[in-house]
């Protein structure tokens, strides 16, 4: 008989699967790391796993423990089907800004979700979170944004598993969010091979944040700062809307259903392909397509889904 | 040089509410000085009293951040867009 223990044990150990015949280069190779294969659907499974093994072993969680965390959706939803195996409770801060099937997975696993406004986009969720947290001590803050399980999940899972399948990688790029699997898997690729570009691909998150008041209200997170991040990107560049809903489909028809996090990052591997003579880049798909179907994605007419794109949060 | 600049919306106020605006210069620096030069009240919102990028500040170059060019002195062409952005939670 063949069979795991848990779900929790089929966290990791994602596919990488070869979309080079996307790539502009015929001498730059293009593999994607399907981090949807995780059983609750998202790279943040392996940071939802690892935070909450670190504060079990810290003994920050007693047994029937709640947990708090603000989240545009996929650490929440990764927290969700951690904590319900494990017997927590788990209260979510969403911005209301997210597509609805975010809403509905936390759901699944029996989240409760505190609604933070949408204007203020994950900042305003971060806001929310901590106020909260201080109101109900006894609630256990894991706090993605300055928790180090968070690059450690990537520095200990995704990084050598990319070394282990792909050591001719030469470029390295991931979406930019927490920052956790950048300064992870990122710093992992740099031990092993120094000459590994490390390129960040973020939203124009700061256009659509109305709800800030001045620049001083902006907000780095404390892992990328601490662990240092400035040093191990070489590079960062800004995916729209629409070039992310372009490659999203583009995947789409080479048979890869992922989400719009994906399309950016895979914008930003079309970019380093152009730029360098020959390579082997190896991006990360955080998430499948599920839950961004009814933002028509693949089906509407694109300058609807743009506009769409441009007040959800996909990251 | 003369470059497009794409402003947030906490610095629109500063430019009479336009959302882009136009400002000349060779290197990120000096367009940033002509657009401070103009609009006074940019100021002490996108570099620091020392002169650097404000810490909360990215500005990019054609979608590129100039932090990982050759931060101010990131040369800039005809026609380029520069965009400035506020740093915000992601994830
Ligand atoms: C869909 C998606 N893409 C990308 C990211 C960025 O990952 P990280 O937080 O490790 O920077 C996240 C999470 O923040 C995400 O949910």
């Amino acid at each position: 008989m063949a069979y795991h223990r848990s779900v929790l044990d089929l966290i990791g150990n994602t596919p990488l699967v070869e979309v080079s015949e996307l790539s502009p280069n015929p001498e730059a190779r293009i593999l994607l790391k399907l981090e949807g294969q995780n059983p609750g659907g998202s790279v943040k499974d392996r940071v939802a796993l690892a935070m909450v093994e670190e504060a079990e072993k810290e003994g920050r969680l007693e047994k029937g423990a709640t947990l708090i965390e603000p989240s545009s959706g996929n650490t929440g939803i990764g927290l969700a089907m951690v904590a319900r195996v494990k017997g927590y409770k788990l209260n979510v801060v969403l911005p209301a800004s997210v597509s609805p099937e975010r809403r509905q997975a936390l759901e699944v696993w029996g989240a409760s979700i505190i609604e933070s406004p949408g204007p203020e986009g994950s900042n305003g969720a971060v806001r929310l979170a901590e106020r909260l947290h201080a109101e109900n001590p006894e609630w256990v803050f894991l706090y993605q944004y300055a928790n180090r399980a968070n690059p450690r999940a990537h520095y200990e899972g995704t990084g050598p598993e990319i070394w282990r399948d792909c050591p001719e990688v030469t470029h390295f790029v991931a979406g930019l969010g927490t920052s956790g699997t950048l300064v992870g898997a990122g710093r992992f690729l740099k031990e092993r091979n120094p000459k590994i570009q490390v390129w960040a691909v973020e939203p124009p998150a700061g256009e659509n944040v109305d709800g800030l008041r001045s620049l001083d209200d902006g907000y780095i997170p404390p892992i990328f700062t601490e662990l240092g991040g400035p040093e191990i990107l070489d590079r960062k560049t800004i995916a729209n809307p629409r070039d992310s809903i372009v490659w999203t489909r583009k995947l789409a028809d080479v048979g890869i259903f992922a989400g719009i996090s994906t399309g950016a990052a895979m914008a930003g591997a079309i970019r380093c392909a152009e730029s360098v003579p020959s390579g082997v880049i190896v991006a990360i798909s955080a998430d499948g397509g599920w839950k961004y179907l009814s933002t028509g994605a693949w089906t509407d007419e694109i300058d609807v889904v743009v506009e769409r794109a441009k007040r959800i949060i996909y990251f | 040089m003369t470059v497009e600049v794409r402003l947030p919306t906490v610095l629109r106020p500063h430019a009479g509410g336009a959302t882009t605006v136009s400002a000349e210069g060779t290197t990120i620096g000096e367009v940033i000085e002509s657009l401070v030069g103009r609009y006074p009240g940019m100021s002490g919102q996108v570099l620091t009293p020392e002169g650097s990028l404000h810490r909360f500040v990215n500005v990019y170059v054609n979608d590129d951040d100039v932090r990982y060019l050759d931060q101010l002195d990131t040369k800039v062409a005809d026609g380029d867009t520069v965009s400035i952005l506020p740093a915000v939670a992601g994830g």
